[in-house]
């Protein structure tokens, strides 16, 4: 692979990305730098990184920063993505839970938070999977909350807009029929799927968004982008969030091990971590 | 190692979906119209089909209805063509189908479908 020398402006661009998001480019993705600011550059009719980089300095309303951040960002998503995951959701972890907030005499409703959602196909996935099965759960309602730190992905996500392309991705073409409707060339997801999931803007690095306790929380393939001392605070923060008795998923390769005793690893479930009550 | 059969009359869609179904370890054989599809299903031992719509000879619906018809226990049978109505797809599932896939396509849509029919 062609080595990628750091040169300022980069360096620069990247240290935004951190402050902003605590994400880290690591070596083996600095080269998205160039290609994923592309855009940025063409619509600000900037030639080089150097440019762009001032511009950023030069603008005192950030936005230009927050566009940068915002091309920065990995927004890679598909509906069910990693569909055992959802077979789990739906099959253990959801009747897991209803089960427990019956014992604890809870309302009949369970709240998730899908702690960086990008343009929200995994929340949907959820809103999809739980319509799908309302006849199993009559009497429960589902509350989502998705977040990301990206403004462009949560515009898209409010929308329920789906380029056709990513529509299909993932999503069996029966759920495609039940739940979106086309719109143009692109799809819009139902009034009923999309109504059950509130999209906010948010930063994982200090969360304003969550309120109270979620008894499911995914956050997949967003650690991966992390420090080790920003990972153990955001299991600080996900435990803060995360109810008795609930439950975190990680995605592949992701783990708690090592980083905190808030979650211990499900023995019966790869990549659930079950939340452990303070003593 | 599973097989596909990819009937399509374009020889670049042909093309492009081995390029893909081969990077997932499955083997494909090809064909060019329904007719010709038919033909290969009497005698191979397909786990999935890739069918376009609209061909020469014979289309990807006829086909199907045929080889429902015909074939007790016949392979998954996954659309991909550019007929991207609501019709068109809901005609397809009527008619049998096991998945839909709107063209144009990539390597995530075509796993995805083929993950969600079983055959990976």
């Amino acid at each position: 692979m062609k080595e990628i020398i750091l040169t300022p402006a980069m360096r620069m661009l990247t240290e935004l990305l951190e402050q902003r998001t605590g994400q880290i480019l690591s070596e083996n993705r600095l080269w998205r730098i160039e290609t994923s600011l592309g855009p940025v550059l063409r619509a600000h009719g900037l030639k080089t990184l150097d440019a762009l980089a001032d511009a950023i300095r030069a603008d005192a309303s950030g936005a230009m920063g927050t566009q940068a951040v915002d091309a920065l960002l990995n927004n890679e998503t598909s509906f069910f993505r990693d569909a055992h995951i959802f077979a789990l959701i739906g099959d253990q972890l959801i009747p897991a839970a209803m089960r427990h907030a019956e014992a604890l005499g809870r309302e009949k409703q369970l709240r998730i938070w899908c702690a960086g959602c990008s343009t929200g196909q995994e929340a949907f996935s959820i809103g999809m999977l739980f319509q799908n099965n309302r006849a199993r759960w009559p009497d429960w309602r589902i509350e989502i909350l998705a977040t990301d730190i990206s403004h462009t992905a949560i515009a898209r996500a409010r929308s329920g807009v789906i380029p056709q392309m990513e529509a299909q991705r993932g999503l069996p073409v029966s759920d495609m029929l039940r739940w979106m409707e086309p719109e143009g060339d692109d799809w819009r997801i139902s009034p009923a799927v999309r109504g059950m999931i509130d999209f906010r803007i948010d930063n994982l690095v200090a969360p304003q968004a969550p309120t109270g306790t979620y008894d499911l929380i995914l956050c997949r393939n967003v650690l991966l982008y992390f420090t080790a001392e920003r990972k153990r605070a955001l299991f600080s923060a996900l435990a803060r969030y995360c109810a008795s008795g609930g439950a975190l998923l990680l995605g592949a390769g992701e783990t708690t091990i090592g980083l905190t005793t808030d979650f211990t690893a499900s023995p019966e479930h790869r990549g659930v971590y079950r939340r452990v009550d303070p003593a | 190692m599973k097989n596909c059969l990819v009937v399509d009359d374009s020889k670049v869609i042909r093309k492009v979906a081995r390029h893909i179904l081969e990077s997932l370890d499955i083997t494909v054989s090809e064909a060019c119209d329904g007719r010709e599809a038919l033909s290969q299903c009497q005698s191979g031992n397909h786990d999935v089909v890739l069918l376009d719509w609209n061909m020469p000879v014979m289309s990807g619906m006829e086909f199907l209805q045929q080889l429902t018809a015909t074939h007790s226990s016949r392979p998954k049978v996954i659309f991909c063509t550019t007929e991207n109505g609501l019709g068109h797809i809901k005609a397809a599932l009527d008619a049998g189908a096991d998945e839909y896939v709107m063209k144009p396509f990539d390597r995530d849509t075509l796993e995805s479908k083929l993950q969600i029919v079983g055959v990976l």
